[in-house]
């Protein structure tokens, strides 16, 4: 006999909740100034930032990778705080579209 | 996942609790079976039908995290089964330093191989602000609301390092979720140690301090460079680590720009509060050596 007491539930089965209509603002990426450094996606509380390999370059003859960030729009709450600990500035908050009068 | 804690929590914009719990679990590369009492952290990541965890999960009652987590510790021991993860409690400060202090205590006195995470946001605060053990003087919460006699909360904040130190365990520190790197070596640290481990993370909360949803980590950084929250690390009973402060601020920098201690620069009895954080302050300064 199969005894289940109390709920269970499946793993990571919160993203069945988008949490992205949740802010008023969301975060831009500046990609000039980001130098895939991580801090954001240390910080970031929903877990909406990756910093992601977009290429490689040659720096004094040694092959580096180059990363940048990447967001999931459908999690981000807004917070702003990505933007905040960014070293370089790289993030600014942006009212969304449908909020602009 | 990366961080074996998911998207779609429902914790509120700028909660600092996923943070440090995503960093725990970093450093623990997921290898771990987390216990998790009532509170913030069980509200925002197991709604109904939903769970934002990537570990193996329980959720306990309020007071009994501690006990539940040293069941596990010994069906592994006695099942064989010790190296599939470690034993890891997740309590706010509520569960630890009120609710839970006793089975807690029982646990630290077994000397469980059980890693305690307090993740302290200074009040009942998945319930709307209520004052725990953990809420500093002068807190205007519902329970010690700020009136025309009481200038929020009276009395200080449990001193729950001590009282782990006290059972004599191998591991006890203090964090705050601004030095996230810091947390991880912490972690990576205490399960070097066989036995029960208290980790104790300062994690600001948006709402019942009264911040702005990007403030949190300022906030959780301020505690720090005042002097008001000390990072220590002991290792069996000494203390071998400090978060030196540069320039220590004055405790009016980390106070005037929360709502909770807002009424004290204008109450009659406010400034005797102030004074009194500051009296705290400095005299954390001097008992760990924090200034540079
Ligand atoms: S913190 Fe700034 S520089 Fe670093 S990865 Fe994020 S956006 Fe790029
Ligand atoms: S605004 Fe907040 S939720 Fe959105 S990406 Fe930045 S830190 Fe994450």
């Amino acid at each position: 006999m199969k005894i289940t007491l109390g709920a269970v539930s499946k793993p990571y089965s919160a993203l069945k909740m988008k949490t992205g209509d949740w802010g008023t603002h969301w975060p831009k990426v500046d990609e000039e100034l980001c130098t895939g450094c991580g801090t954001c996606e240390m910080f970031c509380p929903d877990m909406c930032i990756e910093v992601v390999k977009v290429g490689e370059e040659e720096v004094n003859g040694k092959i580096k990778e180059i990363k940048k960030v990447k967001v999931n729009y459908d999690y981000c709450k807004g917070c702003g705080l990505c933007a905040e600990v960014c070293p370089t500035n790289a993030i600014k908050m942006e009212l969304k579209d449908i909020y602009k009068v | 996942m990366k961080f074996f804690f998911s998207s779609g929590h429902g914790a509120c914009p700028g909660c600092s609790l996923p943070i440090a719990v995503k960093n725990v679990l970093y450093a623990l590369e997921g290898k771990c079976f987390v216990v998790n009492p009532t509170g913030c952290l069980e509200i925002i990541s197991s709604q109904y039908d939903r769970s934002a965890w990537g570990v193996p999960y329980i959720h306990s009652v309020f007071e009994n995290a501690a006990a539940v987590a040293a069941g596990i510790d010994a069906a592994l021991k006695a099942l064989g089964r010790k190296d599939e993860g470690h034993v890891v409690v997740f309590a706010g400060d509520g569960a630890t330093a009120d609710i839970g202090i006793g089975c807690l205590s029982g646990m630290f006195d077994r000397n469980h191989d059980v890693l305690y995470i307090c993740l302290d946001n200074e009040a009942y605060q998945n319930t709307g602000n209520q004052q725990s053990g953990l809420t500093p003087p002068g807190s205007n919460t519902t329970t010690t609301p700020a009136g025309k006699i009481l200038p929020g909360k009276i009395g200080r904040k449990k001193d729950m390092v001590a009282f782990a130190l006290a059972h004599k365990i191998p591991y006890v520190a203090t964090a705050s979720v601004a030095y996230p790197t810091d947390i991880r070596r912490k972690v990576k640290r205490a399960v070097e140690f066989e036995g029960a481990k208290y980790i104790q993370i300062l994690c600001p909360c948006v709402t019942g301090w009264g911040i702005n949803s990007n403030e949190t980590i300022k906030v959780a950084k301020l505690a720090v460079e005042t002097a008001l929250y000390p990072i220590v690390e002991y290792e069996n009973g000494e203390l071998v680590r400090v978060r030196k402060i540069k320039e220590r601020k004055p405790v009016e920098e980390y106070l005037k720009i929360q709502r909770r201690f807002r009424h004290l620069f204008k109450h009659p009895k406010g400034k005797e509060i102030i004074e009194e954080l500051q009296r705290i302050a400095d005299e954390n300064a001097k008992r760990f050596g924090l200034d540079e």
